[in-house]
């Protein structure tokens, strides 16, 4: 019996480390300095951890290796998504500096978790195995059912946590039993291996099989919040504290929709015709869904989430079409999504007070006379996201449709357009809002801060940037995508 | 009888036991009989993980689930008073004929795909590395724990952090706020 160790190659897990020690040092000196004038300084800790994480990052890019007997993969797909994750987990705690001291939130554990659910997600995109990959995707949902619940004495608040985690257990029973049943047909866990074993001949497609692929479906549709796994969404979505929502509707949603990605282009791509149906029923479910419902909303928090489950409905789209060589488009679409969702939950929480959220729409009338400059911003955010150019909202869904009528799914493109027809009313509404209305009640200025400041800044200029010159962008996404070639 | 006919006996027996505590298990009222019956069920899972020839994960089982998380269980329903669960049920609405309807076709439907499943089912997998004949000569804990801190290492490690987040979750979930 021959003991494997692997070899310890931990000069290309630098990220991961990072993260890692950061949190456990955030959670140890939250306990020291809660006496102390020290506690503001407490948020500044997991930032640099951050900084540093995507520093190093950045070098990964054009590394290809695996790690540890085959079980963690290193490539330029993963280093896409880990960038992103860091990316806006820096977002994330930019805004989170004023937000947290306002809503009394356990400061230590709060910035502990969020370091832990990048760290789940990291470790869920750069793995080809269903064992790392199963512990990463624990990892981050685990972090945010507690994050969801942070808010102290909120029912909503704890509502949104007990839901997310009683549905999440259930949608991780499906995951699970998906990858025992695709591991019981092929004898391996590696999804490259799958892929070479269900190629090479011999091997029958059995009921079982399509069951392990099905169940996977549900799995990662539940995580990337497609219809109809979608239920707990808007409820989950409001309950959480505003800077987690933003933190849901981005950073969960890339880094499932990157592992998504990565299962169906390469171990299930020989089976495109079995799942491009599935997929195509649900992009347009999700699409639909999502905008109809979204019109209904009086809550712009709410509104947001619907507005993000339709999103879940574009990228599902290029997803469903399947091809390989345009799978860039996905990552581009999930890099401008997540810019322009964090902008718009940003604007949400400097209008919030503490006890009086001002969610509501009714809250934004007149905002422009009040701060002309909050104002602009969200209209920009949410004319991109609505698809106005120049922004990259735009950019984003033009790639996305143009690889769907390019693969000769037509109708798939048509039933995008209209659904972005319909979704411009409910964000336009918002800006009709902003600037026709006239504010009913005085609810002061919004609450500025440097961090959201900054935070709102960046986007503003990621989302102009992204959309007038996309070319960089568009070959960062189209060399980390080249792993499906 | 052969040892292959006292096999399937001993499935049979274990099998049909599995099932009917399972299904005791959640349809009774009282919390206490549910949980007793969830430790017979664990019991003869073990049974069935043995004659799979996965002893190691029959002891686990036993001592993890059937013991300590069990004690645990217990301990919950014991501490959160029971009265509560029924006064539930007089609010309980009896569920409606299209609720009914779309049950039953659920169940009708994974009825018929566990049938075809059963039926039509190969065995397509690629051969195991760990047949039971080579991990009978080395003994089945110690297969596993060779493959825990050799090949799995790095899933072992990551999942030390999983608990850790758990543990901060409970502590920061139960800790009373001012």
């Amino acid at each position: 019996m021959v003991v494997m160790i692997p070899e310890m190659n931990f000069g290309w897990l630098i990220p991961e480390i990072t993260i890692a020690v950061f949190a456990v040092i955030t959670l140890l000196l939250s306990l020291l300095w809660k006496k102390g004038g020290l506690k503001p300084f407490l948020g500044v800790l997991p930032l640099i951890g951050a900084v540093v994480a995507l520093y190093y990052t950045f070098h990964l890019w054009n590394g290809n290796l695996d790690l540890f007997n085959r079980l963690y993969t290193i490539d330029n797909f993963g280093t896409f998504f880990k960038a992103v994750s860091l990316i806006i987990l820096i977002l994330v705690i930019l805004l989170s500096f004023r937000y947290v001291d306002r809503e009394d939130i356990v400061v230590g554990e709060y910035y502990a978790l969020l370091l832990f659910g990048t760290l789940g997600m990291m470790i869920l995109v750069s793995s080809n195995n269903f064992i790392t990959m199963f512990i990463g995707l624990e990892m981050m949902s685990i972090s945010i059912y507690i994050l969801c619940g942070l808010l102290a004495g909120n029912l909503k608040s704890v509502e949104a946590s007990l839901k997310y985690f009683l549905l999440g257990a259930f949608a991780t029973a499906f995951l699970l039993y998906g990858i025992a049943l695709i591991y019981a047909t092929t004898g391996t866990i590696d999804i490259r291996e799958v892929a070479t074993y269900v190629k090479g001949g011999g091997f029958l497609v059995t009921p079982t099989f399509m069951a392990g692929l099905a169940l996977l479906i549900v799995g990662f549709g539940f995580k990337t919040a497609s219809v109809p796994f979608h239920m707990w969404t808007p409820d989950v979505y409001e309950g959480a504290p505003t800077s987690i929502t933003a933190y849901m509707a981005t950073g969960v949603k890339a880094a499932a929709f990157g592992a998504f990605l990565r299962v169906l282009f390469t171990a299930f791509h020989p089976f495109f015709s079995g799942w491009t149906i599935m997929l195509w029923i649900l992009a347009v479910a999700t699409m639909t869904l999502g905008n109809i419902t979204a019109l209904k909303q009086d809550d712009v928090k709410r509104m947001l989430a619907y507005s993000s489950i339709a999103h879940a409905g574009y990228i599902l789209i290029a997803l469903a079409v399947g091809d390989r060589t345009l799978s860039s488009t996905v990552l581009y679409y999930l890099l401008v999504y997540s810019f322009m969702t964090i902008g718009a939950f940003a604007v949400v929480i400097i209008i919030g007070r503490k006890d009086s959220p001002n969610t509501g729409i009714e809250s934004y009338a007149g905002l422009a006379g009040r701060h002309p400059v909050v104002a602009a911003v969200m209209a920009v955010f949410l004319f991109s996201l609505a698809g106005v150019p120049p922004l990259a909202g735009f950019m984003g869904k033009f790639y996305i449709l143009t690889d769907a009528i390019r693969a000769g799914y037509y109708w798939l493109a048509i039933i995008g357009v209209l659904n972005s027809v319909v979704a411009a009313y409910y964000y336009l509404r918002v800006v009709m809002y902003m600037y026709f209305k006239e504010a009913q009640t005085d609810i002061g200025l919004p609450d500025f801060s440097v961090g959201s400041a900054v935070a709102i800044a960046i986007s503003v200029w990621a989302v102009f940037h992204l959309g007038i010159f996309p070319r960089t962008f568009l070959m960062i996404a189209y060399k980390s995508s080249q792993i499906f070639m | 009888m052969g040892a292959i006919g006292f096999k399937f006996v001993v499935f049979f027996i274990s099998a049909v036991v599995v099932i009917v505590s399972s299904v005791l298990m959640i349809t009774r009222k009282n919390p206490i009989h549910s949980a007793l019956w969830m430790i017979l069920a664990f019991f003869f899972m073990a049974v069935i993980y043995l004659l799979l020839n996965a002893q190691f994960i029959a002891v686990a089982q036993v001592m993890v689930y059937a013991g300590a998380i069990m004690m645990l269980i217990l301990f919950v329903i014991m501490m959160v008073s029971l009265d509560k669960g029924h006064q539930e049920e007089q609010r309980e609405q009896k569920p409606s004929v299209a609720k009914k309807v779309a049950g039953a076709l659920v169940i009708v439907i994974l009825a018929v795909e566990l049938l075809f499943a059963s039926i039509l089912y190969q065995a397509t997998a690629r051969p195991g590395v760990y047949p039971a004949d080579a991990v009978f000569s080395v003994g089945n804990t110690k297969t596993v724990g060779s493959l825990l801190y050799g090949q799995y290492l790095f899933p072992f490690e990551i999942a030390s952090i999983l608990l850790l987040v758990g543990i901060v979750g409970a502590v920061v979930l139960s800790k009373k706020h001012k």
